[in-house]
């Protein structure tokens, strides 16, 4: 008996392995490695011709005093975060709100949302220069003669935009999904009480889906630390550096400028990596300690 | 909503009535307002893609007039590349996404139910490899496509191990790391953990092994998840750029998205012709959505409640 037992938990350490080894194979390639990898070549000088040579912390001190990256890229890429974040955030709240309360066409409106969600960054990207070029469709719906994405007080604001109208759609629906979980005995209980709408999206929508927002704000801010297509298609950075994001000075740091550098692009991808890491627990703090009513 | 027009019994009540109403008209008209926002630039981009490239910016801009075929012509017969960047965008996300949903069910099976040394150490590496921002493997994840992270490989006595896969340019390049990973694999998990065990229990007593169990039970009756997994798959790789813009070189092996970008560097007056690429671009995957919309919605559902 005692044999047989053994032999099935070897069979089924054996099978364990065996259907996780293709995901397995693939995680410790392109993710365990890969991250040991990137840490490493950040310590090192390397160009790609020569084999890495190993600098200590120099290319971080070369990123921290990188004029594009401390007066572009770095404060870039916090305005993005700090303005994308809070409104897809709050206008998928109230689009999921207006859903939720059984309007008429529903269906329609919901397919509808999520439309350029489903569209590739590229594709929209594309069709977004088009609409905003000096003779553009925008510019001759409102009048207004802008020539938006070749002026650097427009061009990221346009970017902005753009991506707070692709992802609304979908985090409206994980709103939704979150505003049909809260119990509408809830909501009955507050009526009774004589709370408005207001009062009730306020003291009982908002709390309830706690977790829900912080998710979406988790995702907001994880996604919007590594904006890359829309940019690259774009503007390439430009006009004048206004649109460069840390995530595009990594890529132009290792791949597209002439003189290759590897391992301060990786510095700047480790440093990336740990600031969205700060600001996540941060946002998680904010989030949860903000209330009691925390429920996951 | 037992709130109806034809019985008002106090003026309070009336006026709760009359405000009810007004807030349900202000949220349609802002419902209607964004919805009217979302369809528009897919709307023009039509519109467009059937006037000559000359009027590419001019007015009418509600109908295609005058109408011409003209781009869709350029793009499906005088431009050779077209169709080819079209093949292999199918061919790459059709790879990914059948190894993708094979890949993260089998795995995400064993998370669930088979006992196996250090499960949980590689489920807990899982959980907290999806909260690392992807930029960060990039560029080690780029050498070891290519060149290897080793110039000349790794010297082992007389061994030379390579470290990298030389796989620049190469659609498998792009599918390779495509092929499993954490999110499927952990959306995967939580599925069968949810999911009644005694189907595969008596299929096990009757003596068919775990991997005849997986493909004969398993497999057929998670097919509502698995297509949610597939779905999400394609559509990723699909419109995936940062990645196959940095594998693929050649503009033979390009994908869609990245063609129609090379496109539009080369030939930039062409507009009206990228107009059209875009609609060739969005048509599979709108087509696939209306298709499996509830699934689409499923997925979405399922990520905003299962992570909070």
């Amino acid at each position: 008996m005692r044999t047989r037992t053994d032999r099935r938990k070897w069979v089924d350490a054996l099978n364990g392995y065996l259907f996780i080894s293709p995901w397995l194979i693939i995680f410790i390639i392109f993710s365990l490695i890969s991250l040991g990898y990137a840490v490493y070549l950040s310590f090192t000088e390397y160009n790609l011709l020569r084999p890495p040579r190993w600098w200590g912390l120099e290319g971080y001190q070369r990123v921290l005093e990188d004029e594009l990256f401390i007066a572009k890229a770095l404060p870039n890429t916090f305005k993005y975060v700090l303005i994308v974040v809070p409104i897809q955030t709050f206008l998928s709240l109230v689009l999921a709100f207006a859903m939720d309360q059984n309007l008429r066409f529903q269906r329609f409106f919901r397919t509808i949302f999520y439309l350029p969600s489903v569209t590739s960054s590229v594709v929209i990207s594309l069709i977004f220069i088009w609409l905003f070029a000096p003779q553009g469709i925008f510019n001759q719906i409102t009048g207004l003669t802008v020539n938006w994405l070749d002026d650097p007080r427009t061009a990221f604001y346009v970017i902005m935009g753009m991506n707070i109208f692709t992802t609304s759609g979908t985090l409206m629906l994980i709103f939704l999904a979150g505003l049909q979980d809260i119990p509408l005995a809830v909501y009955e209980a507050a009526e009774i009480d004589g709370a408005n709408g207001l009062q009730k999206f306020f003291y009982i929508t908002v709390p309830m889906l706690r977790p829900v927002i912080f998710f979406v704000v988790t995702v907001g801010v994880i996604g919007c630390f590594q904006v890359f297509d829309q940019i690259f298609v774009m503007t390439n950075g430009g006009p004048l550096d206004s649109t460069t994001t840390i995530t595009y000075l990594i890529y132009k740091w290792a791949f597209r400028d002439t003189r290759i550098q590897m391992g301060q692009a990786s510095a700047l991808a480790v440093i990336l990596t740990l600031i969205i890491l700060a600001v996540t627990l941060l946002q998680r703090r904010v989030i949860e300690g903000s209330g009691s009513g925390a429920e996951r | 909503m037992a709130v109806t027009t034809s019985s008002p019994q106090t003026q309070v009540y009336a006026r709760t009535v009359f405000f009810d109403r007004l807030r349900k008209y202000l949220f349609f008209a802002m419902l209607a307002f964004w919805a009217a926002l979302s369809l528009a630039p897919l709307y023009f981009t039509l519109v467009f893609s059937f006037k000559p490239v000359a009027d590419v910016y001019t007015p009418p801009i509600w109908a295609p007039i005058p109408f011409t075929l003209d781009n869709y012509i350029t793009i499906l017969g005088t431009f050779q590349l077209f169709p080819r960047w079209v093949w292999n965008s199918v061919f790459i996300s059709v790879i990914i996404t059948i190894f993708r949903v094979l890949f993260c069910a089998m795995a995400g099976y064993a998370f669930a139910r088979i006992e196996f040394p250090l499960k949980s150490f590689w489920f807990n590496l899982l959980l907290i490899s999806m909260m690392m921002p992807g930029v960060v493997t990039l560029i080690p994840s780029f050498l070891i496509i290519g060149p290897g992270l080793i110039r000349g490989g790794l010297q082992l006595g007389d061994l030379r191990i390579p470290t990298g896969f030389g796989l620049i340019d190469n659609p498998w390049g792009v599918i390779l790391p495509g092929m499993a990973d954490a999110f499927g694999v952990f959306m995967m998990t939580q599925f069968y953990k949810s999911f009644p065990k005694e189907l595969e229990e008596a299929a096990m007593m009757d003596g068919s092994g775990r991997w005849g169990t997986f493909f004969r039970i398993v497999l057929p009756i998670s097919q509502t998840q698995l297509i949610t997994l597939a779905l999400l798959t394609f559509q990723g790789a699909w419109n995936n750029f940062m990645w196959p813009l940095l594998v693929l070189r050649s503009p033979e092996q390009f994908t869609l998205p990245i063609g129609l970008q090379w496109f539009r560097g080369e030939y930039y007056t062409l507009y009206s012709v990228i107009l059209a690429g875009s609609i060739f671009n969005t048509l599979p995957i709108l087509i696939i959505f209306f298709v499996f919309q509830q699934y689409f919605v499923r997925s979405i559902a399922a990520t905003g409640s299962k992570e909070g």
